[in-house]
């Protein structure tokens, strides 16, 4: 896998601090699962936090150690839901087959258009933004997603081409939401990626999107 | 630091980890506080974050990252999952984890505390509207969108504000690598 592109430093940077939203997070752990380039500046930005973290005056008044641990560190919790595999799993980055399996040729989509379909993916209750899987058939213009706020488009499969470039297989799409472009779908394979924004999704917009082209709006 | 967490890991040493546990535990405590979270609260997260150290040190490897870099993603991915009630997807850096540890080989010719040290010289001498940005996003825990609100800044410029603050950060760096 050749990647190109790449997460926005700041995007980056918000991750590592543990403040980017967890619909975008769960795109940026995907490319992170397969980019090194990436990986190597989230352990330099977690570095940040750790300086920042160490600089920090501890609150007044000391911390109760805790009844004092003896177990063996082998044989007990793994103190939560916390992602370890790293490698991919089939066409599905590792982090994100959590949500929808390892095989992308198992998903079942549900159509949302012409040449387009989709599965929402569930995000924690307090979470806002919106999380989604697309695929768009071959020579199909891409559906915007979500309007204002950070967008970000991981492509899992196939590839899309726009005047940035040609997205393929584990490139990353951070780009600023007042962009305008309008990504087609490469016209053998299609394109399969998944997509998150920060703010709801909004389907009006989507729809009309979709069928301008048939309607003539 | 490293050393003790060594020792914890290698011989489970209970003086290493009472160490460890006063160095950091208040500040951990701080760190949750500044999230927003009650001093009771706090409290048992840094237990926690101190806690999960004790426990996971077996699989930490002392000479390929840096021991607060481990503590600070430990109980940064708790503040999302406790505080923040969200998915935290960076997964922590473990020693065993054979991919992740292989990107990252501070070991060659240089020490992680003196790659620690430059970050922290580059970040005294930031600008303060950088440093602000960056100190809102890492310590008090905002989002992109929720800084450019507190501030009253576009989300373009926050955003500005971070490459450039790293882009400085990185040159501290960089001849390390």
């Amino acid at each position: 896998m050749t990647i190109t592109h790449h997460a926005d430093d700041a995007t980056l940077m918000s991750y590592a601090a543990g403040t980017l939203p967890e619909a975008l997070g769960a795109v940026v752990a995907s490319h992170a699962a397969v980019c090194v380039r990436c990986r190597k500046e989230v352990a330099a930005m977690n570095r940040v936090g750790a300086v920042l973290l160490a600089d920090l005056p501890g609150a007044p008044g000391s911390v109760v150690a805790p009844r004092f641990p003896d177990a063996d560190p082998r044989h007990t919790g793994d103190g939560g839901d916390v992602l370890t595999a790293i490698e991919r799993a089939g066409d599905i980055p590792a982090p994100l087959s959590r949500l929808v399996g390892s095989d992308l040729s198992s998903i079942q989509w549900k159509r949302l258009g012409l040449g387009v379909w989709h599965v929402p993916l569930p995000l924690s209750p307090a979470a806002t933004g919106d999380l989604r899987l697309i695929k768009v058939a071959p020579g199909q213009a891409m559906p915007e997603h979500g309007h204002g706020g950070s967008e970000l488009s991981l492509i899992l499969a196939g590839s899309y081409s726009d005047s940035l470039g040609r997205f393929g297989a584990g490139d990353l799409a951070d780009l600023d939401g007042d962009i305008e472009h309008t990504p087609m779908a490469d016209r053998v394979t299609g394109c399969v990626c998944v997509i998150a924004s920060e703010e709801p999704a909004r389907f009006k917009g989507l729809f009309a999107r979709l069928v301008q082209p048939f309607v003539g709006l | 630091m490293a050393d003790l967490l060594q020792q914890v890991a290698v011989h489970r040493d209970v003086d290493a980890f009472r160490q460890l546990f006063q160095q950091y535990a208040p500040r951990v405590k701080s760190y949750m506080m500044r999230q927003g979270a009650d001093p009771n609260t706090a409290e048992e997260l840094a237990q926690e974050t101190l806690l999960t150290v004790w426990r996971k040190a077996a699989l930490y490897s002392g000479e390929k990252g840096s021991a607060t870099t481990w503590i600070f993603t430990i109980a940064r991915n708790l503040r999302i999952d406790r505080l923040r009630r969200e998915f935290p997807w960076q997964e922590l850096p473990e020693g065993h984890d054979e991919t992740a540890s292989s990107d990252i080989q501070p070991d060659e010719a240089v020490s992680e505390a003196e790659r620690r040290g430059r970050v922290q010289a580059a970040l005294a001498t930031l600008p303060e509207d950088q440093h602000e940005v960056v100190s809102l996003s890492y310590i008090e825990g905002l989002s992109h969108s929720e800084i450019a609100d507190r501030l009253k800044l576009p989300l373009g410029t926050v955003k500005s504000r971070m490459r450039l603050a790293y882009q400085k950060i990185r040159e501290a760096v960089e001849d390390l690598k």
